[in-house]
């Protein structure tokens, strides 16, 4: 049994941003109830290969261990998702990691998700509540429609969806589901709607929302279960009505 | 503000595909079709579609220049996509993938298509008629060729047009999308008997 009881991982491997990627297996005893987080702690303790030699640490990210934080994203026999929530039980062997490939690689598992943060700049994703006297409490919000929001809020940054998204890619600028969604998510906001047309423009930039090609892969990965697609439809929608708006003019600033 | 020409280029190919591409392409289907009641319904319906007035202002403005510029962005959209059916084998994105292929077939059929019969046409090589389609789809490496490109740019259009309503937000939620797919599996099956019943009369003359 002891010898049956082994892990094997081979990992996509690669020692900084701009150095060639390379596979490396590693074999760990099982215990149980492993997930692949605990896997690579084991290979960190005792970074030795299958060939039996010495190498060093496999990095990765990770922060809330639960999936709630979305940093330990990475391609997992195949399939983007959260290595924290990865159980080895559950996976095929041998385990295959590899770092989400639509993301700049920083080492070995650690990607670079910046463009995620630079997409929820573009479409102004957040609610500006800051001026020069206390301005009181916001609009309150309807409860039934803050329990359909709070479904769209649980969005992590993970990046799952971009990574499963053939129009995201080195070819092409679109930001990804995302931050459409995010978008779609403070415009119904009591408050955020006041900024509502500035989110919608931000949409509408070179790499927004246009991107999207309806492959709709996203709402199929995401861990999250959001209704990606919904959020893009109709924020196609309202960016539509918003560019009528804009081209011919209107009474209705927001 | 950042530049936003983008969204109205890709805004312009979607509404273009439609209209008037996808009109236009089920008209010439349907006017195509009275080839199945006889050489005589046929010339008289493209007689009378060929003497519509203005008709070269109307060809290039309802087909050509619409066609030109949905090919020309649409050859860039192909080639800006990763296509991963083999890691994500979801149903859509099946489509999304077939969507694109069928976008290249249908422009090289188009191209093709067009030279056959109206460039021929212009240049005096050729007359409008039943005769012309008779002579070219009794070939029978011609005749496969026109069906793999009319069920192409039927495909295109069909899902073409389940799109359509999601970029143009009519269609939001997953259930009305499903019903959408539903309806267009229907447009593919009704514009594809229309087209290749033709091509099977003018070939077999049955
Ligand atoms: C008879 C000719 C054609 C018709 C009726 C047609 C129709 C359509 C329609 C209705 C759409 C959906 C637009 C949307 O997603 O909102 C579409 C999309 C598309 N067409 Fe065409 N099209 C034709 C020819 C072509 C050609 C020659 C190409 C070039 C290769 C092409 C490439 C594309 C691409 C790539 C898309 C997907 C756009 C996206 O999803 O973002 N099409 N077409
Ligand atoms: S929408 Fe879902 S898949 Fe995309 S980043 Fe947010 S949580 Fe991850
Ligand atoms: S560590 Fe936070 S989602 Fe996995």
């Amino acid at each position: 049994m002891a010898e049956q009881s082994k892990v094997t991982f081979i990992i996509t491997r690669q020692d900084g941003p701009d150095s060639a990627p390379y596979e490396e297996t590693f074999e760990i005893p099982y215990r149980q109830n492993m997930n692949v987080i605990s896997g690579l702690m084991e290979i960190r303790q005792n970074p030795v290969n299958v060939k039996g030699e010495k190498t060093t640490p496999v990095m990765w990210d990770m922060n809330c261990l639960e999936e709630v934080c979305g940093a330990c994203s990475m391609v997992i026999n195949g399939t983007a998702r959260q290595s924290c929530a990865a159980l080895v039980d559950q996976l095929e062997q041998p385990i295959r990691l590899e770092p989400m490939s639509t993301f700049p690689v920083v080492r070995d598992l650690i990607v670079d998700r910046e463009r995620m943060f630079d997409a929820l700049k573009q479409v102004k994703a957040w609610i500006p509540i800051d001026g020069t006297h206390d301005l009181g409490p916001g609009p309150r919000m309807p409860e039934k429609k803050r329990q359909w929001a709070y479904e769209l809020s649980k969005c992590m940054t993970c990046g799952v969806c971009l990574e499963a998204c053939p129009n995201v890619n080195d070819k092409s600028n679109f930001i990804g589901p995302a931050a459409i969604s995010q978008a779609r998510l403070f415009n119904a906001h009591p408050t955020g709607e006041m900024n509502a047309s500035d989110r919608l423009n931000g949409l509408m930039e070179d790499g927004g929302i246009d991107g999207c090609g309806n492959s709709q892969n996203c709402v199929q990965v995401c861990p999250k279960g959001i209704p990606l697609t919904t959020s893009i439809a109709a924020m196609n929608r309202a960016t539509n009505i918003q560019a009528f708006k804009n081209f011919f003019g209107s009474d209705s600033t927001l | 503000m950042a530049e936003q020409r983008e969204f109205f280029y890709r805004r312009l190919h979607s509404f273009l595909g439609v209209v008037p591409i996808g009109i236009f392409l089920v008209q010439h289907l349907i006017v195509n079709h009275f080839a199945v009641y006889g050489e005589e319904s046929f010339n008289q319906a493209a007689g009378f579609m060929g003497g519509l007035p203005f008709v070269l202002l109307l060809e290039i403005f309802v087909i050509y220049l619409p066609i030109l510029f949905h090919a020309i962005l649409g050859v860039y959209i192909v080639f800006t996509a990763r296509n991963n059916v083999s890691r994500y084998g979801f149903f859509r994105n099946w489509m999304f993938k077939i969507q694109r292929i069928t976008g290249i077939i249908t422009l090289i059929f188009i191209v093709w298509h067009v030279f056959e019969t109206r460039v021929q046409i212009g240049l005096g090589n050729a007359e409008a008629n039943y005769s012309l389609m008779e002579g070219i789809l009794t070939n029978p490496f011609m005749f496969w060729f026109y069906v793999i490109g009319v069920i192409s740019t039927v495909f295109h259009f069909a899902n073409g047009l389940w799109s359509f309503l999601v970029t143009w937000g009519i269609t939001q939620s997953p259930k009305s999308q499903r019903i959408s797919s539903y309806a267009c599996i229907g447009v593919f099956f009704a514009v594809s008997y229309l087209g290749i019943r033709t091509l099977i009369k003018f070939a077999y003359g049955v």
